[in-house]
């Protein structure tokens, strides 16, 4: 079985986000950028089900500018076999996304594809489940556990009012949560092994998908701040200030 | 003139909450109708209560035995045929909402809009991304349906009682997939008040120091009627389950009153409450960032300060 796995590139998660000062969009020039954390998960997941001998193969798939090689040689470096590279200079929206999956999907016949429940760009949550629809297959989002065996997929996700478990059939779209695993460190030698794997690259628009994106952003804004607060001595002078704002 | 169809999110018979506030947001977007969609093996008692909530134009019911268990794979064909002549398919953001939401918006081909913030226009929300460290103005195409997820935490629950819209039994005659089985649901068994919907939270962090010492939170939380979360530290730790973890990674909430004891305040944790009402903050570190947000901040030990809170409250 091959495992295809999303593999996006986002602006590193300690990193503090600024809205540049006319709204036009966030400040990325010179900031740190890394693997969303949520496909390291995807990733680390998907190498550990090779080492299981439940799959043979393991691609990685990136879809982004020419300079995203870089990126992928990480995930080769952490174990896949290969990459794909899907080039495009635009910021792609998730239904398009999904759609560029769908192609991919078509062409490799993988038994699973692992994203990330979302990307901690723009948190929009939507390519796995988008893709799981317009491949008509069934998906589990959120995943906390996975276990395969034959041809059926038991997952344990996390939801609100706890942790749910179904049973999925094969081929199917996995997203990762965050107790799912902790994704390996990769080691130096790795990274000599990876300038070896290959990489293919694909123009987006040979996928011949329709990439007309519905949602325009016009504005960006910081979040409103909360006003500094103030600070009591002790026990008894704070449940006399809640008891005064009526909250106690 | 637009029409919006908004999805019903239900456990064990009742309606969840997320369900009125997804129909303020609906509200707020001015339409001709706001219909309530409510999907299950049995249907009656929740479209009785969906009927009530204001606002609420008509009830729409599929009621299919495949329903019993919200599996999106099951819903999200029923939801897009149901769908038709509607300009908006609303879902809260909770956890139902962001798995069914995307596939509905994947099989009508259109674009969705994540945790809807406030309404703009009748296709212009505003949006957080980056944790909430940026909020984007969005504009969706007018010529397409909009599919959207409601950020609970932003709405109020639309009031209930003074309604009592028509329920009309819909009749989705469709195959549906049978690759998904629901297995289970293991619920973290609680007579508190639910996390996500409570008026007032007390949550705990790393500082509590141990899973035995969560107890003096949960006393204290008892004693003020408060529902229980806790820090993503803490449930790393060990201390309390993760459907307790409060945060951009676990529930983004908004209670009336936030009591965080022993959170020294990473900003995944305060991205998941910035909206509540009042904020206090108990830590021994007077430097932590918690107290940059905080309302009211008290420093010093906790396990000294909360017998005496306890003490004090009477």
């Amino acid at each position: 079985m091959k495992i295809l796995v999303g593999y996006k590139r986002v602006v590193d998660y300690n990193v503090r986000i600024q809205v540049k000062p006319d709204g036009t969009g966030v400040v990325t020039d010179g900031v740190k950028l890394s693997a969303n954390p949520f496909d390291d998960i995807a990733l680390e997941e998907a190498l550990r089900l090779r080492e299981k001998g439940v799959a043979e193969e393991v691609i990685v798939v990136g879809i982004g500018p020419a300079d995203l090689t870089a990126h992928l040689r990480n995930g080769l470096a952490m174990g896949a076999n290969r990459a794909i590279h899907v080039v495009t200079s635009d910021a792609v929206q998730p239904l398009t996304s999904a759609r560029a999956f769908l192609k991919l999907v078509e062409k490799e016949q993988p038994g699973l594809v692992i994203l990330g429940k979302q990307a901690i760009d723009d948190d929009a949550n939507q390519t796995g489940q988008m893709l799981a629809a317009l491949w008509d297959r069934p998906q589990a989002t959120f995943a906390s556990k996975v276990e395969i065996a034959d041809g059926k997929a038991t997952v344990t996700r996390e939801v609100d009012a706890g942790l749910e478990v179904i049973e999925i059939q094969l081929p199917a779209v996995i997203t990762t949560d965050l107790r799912l695993n902790e994704p390996r460190f990769i080691k130096l030698p790795d990274i000599m092994k990876a300038k070896s794997k290959p990489i293919d690259t694909i123009e987006f628009a040979s996928l011949g998908v329709d990439a007309h994106d519905q949602l325009k952003t016009t504005h960006y804004a910081a979040p409103a701040k909360r006003s500094k607060g103030v600070m009591v001595k002790d026990a008894a002078e704070l449940v006399a200030t809640l008891k005064q704002k009526g909250l106690l | 003139m637009s029409k919006i169809l908004v999805i019903a999110e239900h456990l064990d018979g009742k309606l969840n909450p997320s369900t009125a506030r997804a129909v303020s947001a609906a509200v707020a977007v001015k339409s001709e109708a706001v219909d309530v969609l409510v999907l299950s093996d049995k249907v009656g008692p929740l479209a009785a209560e969906a009927a009530k909530i204001e606002g609420v134009s008509h009830v729409l019911t599929i009621a299919r035995v495949e329903n019993a268990h919200p599996l999106a794979a099951i819903l999200a064909p029923q939801i897009a045929k149901a769908a038709a002549g509607y300009s908006h398919v609303l879902a809260p953001s909770t956890t139902f909402g962001k798995d069914v939401a995307p596939r509905v918006a994947a099989l009508l081909g259109v674009a969705q809009v994540s945790d809807v913030m406030s309404v703009e226009g009748s296709h212009a929300f505003k949006r957080p991304i980056y944790a909430g460290n940026a909020i984007i103005n969005v504009e969706a195409d007018p010529s397409h349906a909009v599919v959207a997820t409601i950020r609970t935490a932003s709405w109020p629950a639309a009031n209930s009682g003074n309604n009592s819209a028509p329920i009309e039994a819909l009749n989705v005659e469709m195959n549906l997939p049978t690759h998904t089985r629901f297995v289970e649901l293991k619920q973290g068994k609680s007579d508190r008040p639910d996390l996500q919907s409570a008026n007032k939270v007390v949550s705990g962090g790393r500082g509590v120091g141990s899973k035995e010492n969560f107890e003096i939170i949960y006393k204290l939380a008892d004693k003020i009627g408060a529902a229980v979360g806790a820090s993503r530290a803490a449930v790393d730790a060990g201390y309390v389950p993760n459907e307790l973890q409060v945060g951009q990674t676990g529930k983004i909430i908004a209670p009336e009153l936030y009591v965080a004891i022993g959170i020294s305040g990473a900003i995944q944790h305060l991205t998941g409450i910035k909206d509540a009402g009042t904020i206090v903050a108990i830590n021994k570190d007077a430097e932590a960032p918690i107290f940059e947000i905080a309302d009211i901040g008290l420093v010093g030990d906790l396990f000294k300060l909360i017998p005496e809170l306890e003490q004090a409250i009477g």
